[in-house]
């Protein structure tokens, strides 16, 4: 490894902690440390700062220290011997590792799923069934004259989005930056994106469908019953103010976050929004999208619906992809004891999935990728260290609105990367099977 | 796996090189055609077939921003329509978007072997490589979206033409791509401003103080000028309204003198009222075309079912939305581009759709140079690339043809000349023209689309058969780089094609003149604009004439 003696800056390097993914980092290089992130939010600094080069064995087996080669040889097993595998995660790692790992899944028939399932998942289910109307950020930063952000506190969870993309950001028709916009924030409760907002609703928790369906109804000419103050804690008013606000502006954008998707109404909700902005294109120029977590989460989507025709939730065991959500997502595949392997790609569900689901995940034999250690790996049969996307490798990430951003990496590290794993997985299993060398994809 | 081959007994149809039916021996080495290969070559006896050059084509949406968010967007489409793996090919799903995999694996059952995806923003061109490296089989390459630019709008309305050359040769360098697109030229800019349109040629697009027809005439005269190998590619104004004919008539007296293709005509052939109850001017169109050797076109034929509307014109996918009520996916691509998705069903009682019908077939029986009039269906926007055997029956088949013309809305034929029983009939050679011999003449792919030595060894054998449907559909033979992919009907190896794209020469220099433009108005770094040569694995770069 190197030393103190080598410092060096990578400049125009990308943040991959989340949906921003921000490429105008610049990283001051400390032997195998980032000692210095410009340009990076609270949350980047953290992210770079981090990710260090631990002194971690390459992998463990059984609890056990083993090489990456015995550890891809355990996993390979694993995988070629399971009747029922699952692959999930996905999204803090590059394109070119997931488009490896749904290899792995179509050629062992596993299920594969991303944490998409536990985000956006309803999004994209709305999104099959009315819809989107979308743009790139940049869209936002050069045109959008009203902005909503519905659900979400992007103040503290995508601290960059404000200044970056959407509110204060000079662009080509809106020169004078925050001036040229109003900003609306709904949500149930008064979050510190509040401060940022010109208008802040707050709704009753468990109500957004109502008002989403009622905004509908005032920009289509429909009768709104006043009692909906009552039922939402938002008055007649202010729907009706905000209804001409959207149908009166220049270029309007709704955001959304999982206080929309991941609260009573999940889909319903999101396609009501999505629904909204369509409407809304029969007055003015609108668009919406979802501000999405995870640094490749979008990759991720991307990735499995051009190899599977779906987005997440998909199902290989009868030889082609199959989509069912509640069926094929991993949370309830996993808490109805059907898998007989799993393989984490850089994910923590043993976290933040529900108990059922990670019981599960400790009694069949668990293959974890992550640079660090986490509950999941700690439960898992096979554990993998490995390098930090971004950081020490390469590779394609998509930003939240399909903006595909190349990586530069930092440094290296001695640790090998998801897709190199990945790949050596994929040819032992082939071997195990005696699938034809022929292959190539 | 043996890599040399002599194929014997088949009827040859290599119009590229006048050879119409004649009985002779094909011979593969390496991945080319050869004059002579040693005895010891596999001998594959093809008699009773005809042996053709792969298919090529030059026009279709297989892979990038919005197909995938059309793939996203119908999971209905994918559950009816399955295409399971194979030991050694990877599954997907198929409808009119089909999966990654299975596009380039039921175009190689097709016969095909080389497809250009039509319409992609440079922003995008990370993620039509990717999945184009997906993509298995074929030779493909994309068409750059660059008639919505407004870094090329801004140096174009301050008269800094050498300037606007230079970038548009960086920008194919930065993209990997393969022509210069246009789509609704000054459309996208005021869809942006509050779903406006462009909707004459003069028309001034907002802000920008130029016009659609300034836009043609510098990006038609800029691709001529880079020597590219496929000139400026057009999408028309006014696509499917009603009296868009002299749009696509003033269009093409626009590019005198220079090449130009203008693509999915069929769209544009349109008379009657502007806006109003279309009529056929399939006529009028072909006979421009006709007497117009700078000017080729492919049909963009539609065909009855379902097809999915796709474009960069996200004025016209508003429209689809609003006529038809599905559901719609519009996408704003910061300073280049936009576009829109729509499912659609094309109905033969449907007036509007089988008038659409008819004018494509009237565009093919009355074109006089197959040359110049190549078949394509706008794939999925006008049907899918599977309905192309049908297409193909229909050009052949007059009985089968009228049989057809007289089962749909007959209000809509009698626009047409079709109920004059034409008698014309496209021979075997010339579908061998329409699908590859042209397309890879007007793309600059002087290895393909041929079988003499020296050509990409890219072959498709069919038995020969009365109903051409049939034929077309389950060729018996497919070679790839002088693989067989397909042997009796089925694959026998997967394959890995190229990326094709071109590098014309530029002056790093408007490096610096772009980069401020980059600045202020996106939110990528410059820096990380360009895409490396890692996006591109297996590739081909075609030269332009000065390379």
């Amino acid at each position: 490894m190197s030393t103190e003696t080598s410092s060096y800056i990578v400049e125009n390097a990308t943040c991959t902690f989340c949906g921003c993914v921000c490429d105008d980092m610049f990283l001051t290089v400390e032997g195998n440390r980032i000692t210095k992130a410009k340009n990076a939010c609270v949350l980047g600094k953290a992210w770079f700062a981090e990710h260090t080069v631990e002194d971690r064995p390459f992998a463990l087996v059984e609890g056990k220290e083993a090489s990456t080669a015995e550890a891809v040889e355990a996993a390979a097993e694993i995988l070629a011997k399971a009747r029922f595998p699952v692959v999930y995660g996905l999204s803090d790692t590059t394109c070119e590792a997931q488009r490896q790992a749904v290899a792995i899944a179509d050629m062992i028939g596993a299920n594969i799923d991303t944490t998409t399932s536990v985000c956006h998942g309803p999004t994209g289910m709305a999104f099959q069934g009315v819809g989107e109307s979308t743009a790139t950020l940049g869209e936002v930063k050069n045109r959008a004259d009203l902005i909503i952000y519905w659900g979400g506190n992007p103040a503290e969870s995508h601290p960059r989005h404000f200044t970056r993309y959407t509110l204060t950001p000079k662009g080509m028709f809106t020169p004078n930056g925050r001036k040229d916009r109003t900003v609306v924030l709904v949500d149930v409760r008064r979050t510190p994106s509040a401060r940022a907002a010109d208008i802040f609703v707050q709704v009753k928790p468990k109500t957004d469908f109502e008002v989403l369906w009622a905004l509908r109804a005032l920009v289509n000419d429909r009768y709104v019953s006043p009692s909906i103050e009552e039922e939402t804690g938002v008055s007649l008013d202010t729907l009706r103010d905000l209804a001409e606000r959207m149908k009166n502006c220049r270029y309007g954008v709704l955001f959304f976050g999982m206080g929309l998707t991941m609260t009573r109404g999940r889909h319903f909700n999101a396609g009501a929004l999505l629904a909204l902005a369509t409407d809304l294109n029969q007055y003015t120029h609108f668009v919406a999208k979802p501000v999405r977590g995870h640094g490749n989460v979008t990759g991720a989507d991307n990735v499995v619906t051009w190899q599977t025709g779906y987005p997440f939730a998909v199902n290989f065991s009868r030889g082609y992809p199959r989509f069912n959500p509640g069926e094929f997502t991993s949370v309830d595949l996993l808490a109805r004891n059907e898998a007989d392997a799993a393989l984490i790609i850089a994910s923590d569900p043993g976290s933040n999935f529900p108990h059922e689901a990670v019981a599960h995940m400790g009694r069949i034999p668990t293959i974890v990728l992550d640079p660090k250690r986490t509950y999941t790996t700690d439960l898992a049969r096979v554990a993998f260290t490995t390098a930090t996307y971004g950081i020490n490798t390469g590779g394609t990430v998509y930003r939240m609105d399909d903006v595909p951003i190349p990586l530069r990496p930092a440094f290296p590290s001695p640790y090998p990367s998801d897709e190199e794993i990945l790949k050596a997985i994929k040819a032992r299993i082939r071997e195990l099977l005696n699938l034809p060398e022929t292959a190539i994809f | 796996m043996s890599s040399s081959f002599r194929i014997v007994n088949g009827k040859v149809h290599d119009p590229a090189n006048g050879i119409d039916g004649r009985i002779q021996d094909i011979c593969v080495q390496d991945g080319k055609i050869v004059a002579d290969v040693s005895p010891e070559a596999r001998r594959i006896d093809v008699s009773g077939m005809v042996v053709m050059p792969g298919g090529i084509d030059m026009h279709c949406h297989i892979a990038g921003g919005k197909v995938n968010l059309a793939r996203k967007l119908q999971p209905e489409d994918h559950r009816l329509d399955v295409h399971p793996r194979t030991p050694f090919t990877r599954s997907g799903t198929g409808g009119t978007v089909p999966s990654t995999f299975t596009t380039g694996y039921r175009y190689a059952m097709l016969g095909y072997t080389t497809a250009m995806e039509a319409a992609v923003a440079p922003m995008g061109a990370r993620h039509v490589l990717e999945e184009l490296n997906d993509t298995p089989i074929l030779d493909k390459g994309y068409f750059m979206l660059l008639g919505d630019n407004l870094m090329l709008y801004k140096l174009l309305k301050e008269g800094r033409h050498e300037e606007f050359r230079q970038a548009v040769a960086w920008w194919f360098n930065a993209g990997k791509a393969y022509a210069p697109k246009l789509v609704n030229p000054g459309g996208g800019e005021p869809w942006k401003h509050r779903n406006s349109n462009v909707v004459n040629l003069d028309d001034e697009v907002d802000y920008f103080d130029i016009s659609p027809r300034k836009i043609i005439e510098a990006l038609t005269t800029t691709a001529n000028d880079l020597g590219l190998p496929h000139p400026a590619h057009i999408h028309c104004n006014n696509l499917g309204i009603g009296g868009n004919y002299e749009t696509t008539l003033n269009t093409m007296r626009t590019i005198t003198g220079r090449r130009a293709h203008i693509t999915h005509i069929q769209f544009h052939s349109y008379g009657g009222e502007f806006g109003g109850k279309p009529t056929s001017k399939a006529k009028d169109i072909a006979e421009y075309i006709n007497a117009h050797p700078e000017v080729s076109a492919d049909v963009g034929q539609v065909m009855f079912g379902h097809a999915t509307g796709m474009t960069a014109d996200a004025p016209l996918a508003w429209m689809l939305q609003s006529v038809s009520g599905n559901k719609w996916v519009n996408c704003d691509i910061e300073n280049e581009s936009g576009c829109g998705v729509v499912p659609i069903v094309y109905q033969d009682t449907n007036y509007v759709h089988a008038l659409q019908w008819g004018i494509g077939l009237e565009l093919f029986l009355l074109s006089d140079d197959p040359w110049r009039m190549v078949l394509s269906t706008d794939h999925p926007n006008g049907g899918s690339f599977l309905s192309y055997p049908k297409l193909i029956r229909l050009l052949m088949d007059r009985q089968f043809r009228n049989e057809q013309i007289r089962s749909v809305n007959q209000r809509a034929m009698k626009s047409t000349v079709l109920l004059d029983d034409l008698e014309r009939e496209y021979t075997l050679q010339e579908i061998a023209i329409i699908t590859r011999a042209a397309p890879a003449r007007l793309l600059g792919l002087q290895e393909k689309g041929h079988l003499a030595p020296g050509a990409d060894a890219d072959i498709t054998i069919y038995m020969e058969s009365e109903n051409k449907e049939e034929m077309f559909t389950t060729p018996r033979y497919v070679f790839k780089d002088g693989r067989l992919i397909i042997e009796d009907g089925e694959f026998r190896s997967d394959h890995e094609g190229r990326i094709l794209h071109v590098a014309p020469d530029y002056d790093p220099a408007i490096e610096e003149v772009i980069r401020p433009f980059f600045e202020d108005y996106y939110t990528i770094e410059f820096a990380n604009y360009a895409v490396g040569d890692e996006y591109l694995h297996r590739h081909q770069v075609v030269p332009t004439t000065d390379q």
